[in-house]
């Protein structure tokens, strides 16, 4: 075959075409991914908050983050105070970038426990189908019945104080924060086991999944080799946008107070302090309410530039 | 082939039933053959006539429910393979009897690399590490015939086209040496040049790997330049079974008869229109009382209604399911 093209000495340029190697699956992702503007915009946006919450931390120290100075409390923006000042008198720029480290990171390690368990929970049931799948449908369901709000909050109520306080590089972090990670993370799964499950439920029916167990692949190996790989545009797309999700749950509860304790700053809870001034003080609401409406935005554009550049079935211009 | 010899693979009393529900499909009913030491059988039939029911069953991939394998044994070396764990046909599957798909479309998993998927087998079967099982794939890839193997490690199946793509598979198959191929109509999804490479490629590798192969066809001009000994199956049935010379010299059954009939040739002046059987085959939801061909068959009498024929030994090494013996033509 190839021989008989090298003789027929095809044109320089065709030559070129049939040289030019072929793009690979990322290639072809990142194409589709550079045209969706408001994807580009979103990941930039989401860049530079996590520059301004993690390279703050080299200007404000935690401590002045926390340092109440209640003869400064309620301060209008001034050039002392960028952002103004609280109700106790803490500086609100410092506040919201070690505010937007726990909430970045409660919605990105949310994300993680909501990927593992709904990823496991989908795939096995997918998979195995029969009694398993049943069984644990009905159990998706049961937690799906129950209200993810009031749920939230009852676990939350029930877990407050229980943990005591966390050490990590020096640190000291509310043990609120773990238990709003695992219950935001125990609490969304669901929906993402549901999306699996069905990709599952289709894939395994694939020729090469019957072919992988004719050359003695185990059924593990098939599941997370074989299978996940192919089903891993929805999980990503569900995934991102589980992280505005779990950010916005964070906020939810921290501004009714069963959130991450104080001094221990986020977004949420710096929103809780600010319910009693609306109106007079509003730089209190408006600095922490942009970042997470800015943040959860960004994050929903990016979720969908990738939906269009992962799905090889929108392949529009 | 010889007789004196023990088989490799001996199936006995092969039942596969379905429950859908419609009802009990009656997949493969009462199915017993042998497979020599390198020797190539094929297996023949219409679609549905249970042969890849028949190896799949054998390999454990009949998904139970609904299936279900009602009854029957299948030796390999001392082991009964359908009493086998599914671990212990973990380690069977692609290492002692390997198998090789229709479709290489489809076969092959879209988002992992070629390189990947020959190498899957070699590092869980044989433990080697990732560089010498590279290695071994290089060199399966070159002994199936693609250019410049090591490169095409990396590349993905829609890099490949069909023809290639089914050498991919072969050469998956063969990267453990097993001693049994099964193909499942490797070559139905290609076309004639193509397919003729495939059969030469296959025929080539059984010389040099010395192993068996079952091959599953509806082509019996594939199985003329390929086979040593042919199993003619219908609707689930082994109907005649033979040398690959007896059975297109002197069929023993009607079914086999009028299947060679109905083959297209080239060599001959076409005077009328290609033959066919009439009819359809069976329902396979009710289990026939008599023959399954009965109601095609011309030459069928009462008898053939009543009590379905066993293989009755014809000659050397061939056996019809029929009630016509063939040396008199006459009802037994």
């Amino acid at each position: 075959m190839n021989s008989s093209l090298e003789s027929s000495s095809p044109a320089p340029a065709v030559q070129d075409m049939l040289e030019a190697p072929p793009l690979t699956l990322g290639q072809l992702t990142w194409r589709r991914f550079r045209r969706h503007k408001m994807a580009i915009f979103g990941a930039v946006t989401l860049f530079l908050l996590f520059i301004y919450s993690f390279g703050g931390a080299f200007i404000f120290s935690e401590q002045y983050a926390n340092f109440t100075e209640t003869g400064a409390r309620l301060q209008a923006p001034s050039s002392t105070h960028p952002f103004g000042t609280d109700t106790i008198g803490r500086d609100i720029l410092a506040r919201t970038i070690y505010g937007g480290q726990i909430s970045l990171f409660i919605g990105l390690t949310a994300v993680i426990i909501e990927l593992l368990m709904g990823v496991m929970i989908g795939a096995i049931s997918g998979y195995y189908g029969g009694r398993i799948d049943a069984l644990l449908m009905r159990f998706t369901e049961a937690v799906l019945n129950i209200p993810q709000i009031f749920l939230l909050l009852v676990m939350a109520k029930f877990f407050a104080g229980k943990l005591p306080n966390i050490q990590v590089l020096g640190r000291t972090f509310s043990g609120s924060v773990v238990v709003i990670i695992f219950i935001i993370g125990l609490t969304s799964w669901p929906y993402l086991a549901r999306i699996v499950r069905a990709e599952f439920l289709s894939l395994k029916e694939n020729d090469f999944v019957m072919a992988a167990r004719a050359t003695g692949t185990s059924s593990t190996e098939i599941i997370f080799r074989h299978i996940l790989p192919n089903s891993i545009a929805p999980i990503v797309v569900s995934g991102t946008l589980g992280v505005a999700n779990a950010i916005l749950s964070e906020a939810y509860i921290s501004f009714l107070g069963m959130g991450v304790q104080p001094p221990t700053a986020t977004w949420g809870n710096m929103l809780e302090g600010a319910y009693n001034y609306i109106e007079s003080s509003p730089w209190l609401w408006f600095f922490p309410g942009m970042l997470i409406l800015l943040t959860t935005l960004s994050i929903n554009f990016l979720g969908d530039g990738l939906r269009d550049a992962l799905d090889p079935h929108s392949r529009a211009a | 082939m010889s007789n004196h010899q023990e088989p490799i693979l001996s199936v006995k009393h092969l039942k596969t039933r379905f429950h859908t529900a419609e009802g009990t499909v009656y997949a493969v009913n009462d199915v017993s053959f042998d497979l020599y030491d390198k020797e190539t059988l094929a297996v023949v039939g219409e679609s549905g006539c249970g042969k890849s029911v028949t190896m799949m069953s054998i390999l454990g991939l009949i998904p139970i429910p609904p299936g279900e394998i009602a009854a029957g044994e299948a030796h390999y070396l001392e082991r009964d393979l359908l009493k086998c764990t599914e671990n212990e046909m973990e380690t069977i599957r692609g290492r002692e009897i390997a198998m090789v798909f229709q479709d290489p479309m489809t076969s092959l998993n879209p988002v992992l690399s070629i390189g990947h998927q020959i190498t899957e087998s070699l590092r869980c079967h044989l433990n080697m590490n990732q560089e010498e099982a590279n290695q071994r794939a290089v060199e399966m890839l070159e002994s199936v015939g693609i250019p410049d193997p090591a490169s095409r490690l990396k590349s993905y199946p829609h890099q490949f086209s069909g023809g290639m793509r089914q050498r991919v598979m072969i050469a998956m198959a063969l990267a453990c040496s097993p001693n049994v191929l099964i193909a499942d109509e490797p070559t139905t999804a290609l076309d004639v040049t193509i397919q003729a490479q495939i059969m030469e490629l296959v025929h080539e590798i059984r010389q040099r790997m010395s192993m068996s192969i079952i091959w599953i066809t509806h082509d019996l001009g594939v199985v003329a330049g390929m086979a040593d000994r042919v199993i003619v199956m219908y609707a689930g049935y082994i109907m005649e079974q033979a040398s690959v010379i007896d059975l297109y010299e002197q069929p023993h059954h009607p079914y086999t008869l009028a299947l060679l009939a109905a083959l297209p040739r080239v060599d001959l002046r076409r005077e009328h229109r290609l033959l066919s059987i009439p009819g359809a085959p069976p329902n396979l939801l009710v289990e026939p009382v008599g023959c399954p061909f009965t109601a095609r068959c011309q030459l069928a009498f009462e008898h053939c209604r009543i009590e379905r024929p066993p293989l009755f030994t014809t000659g050397e090494g061939h056996q019809a399911a029929c009630w016509l013996d063939p040396k008199t033509g006459k009802p037994r």
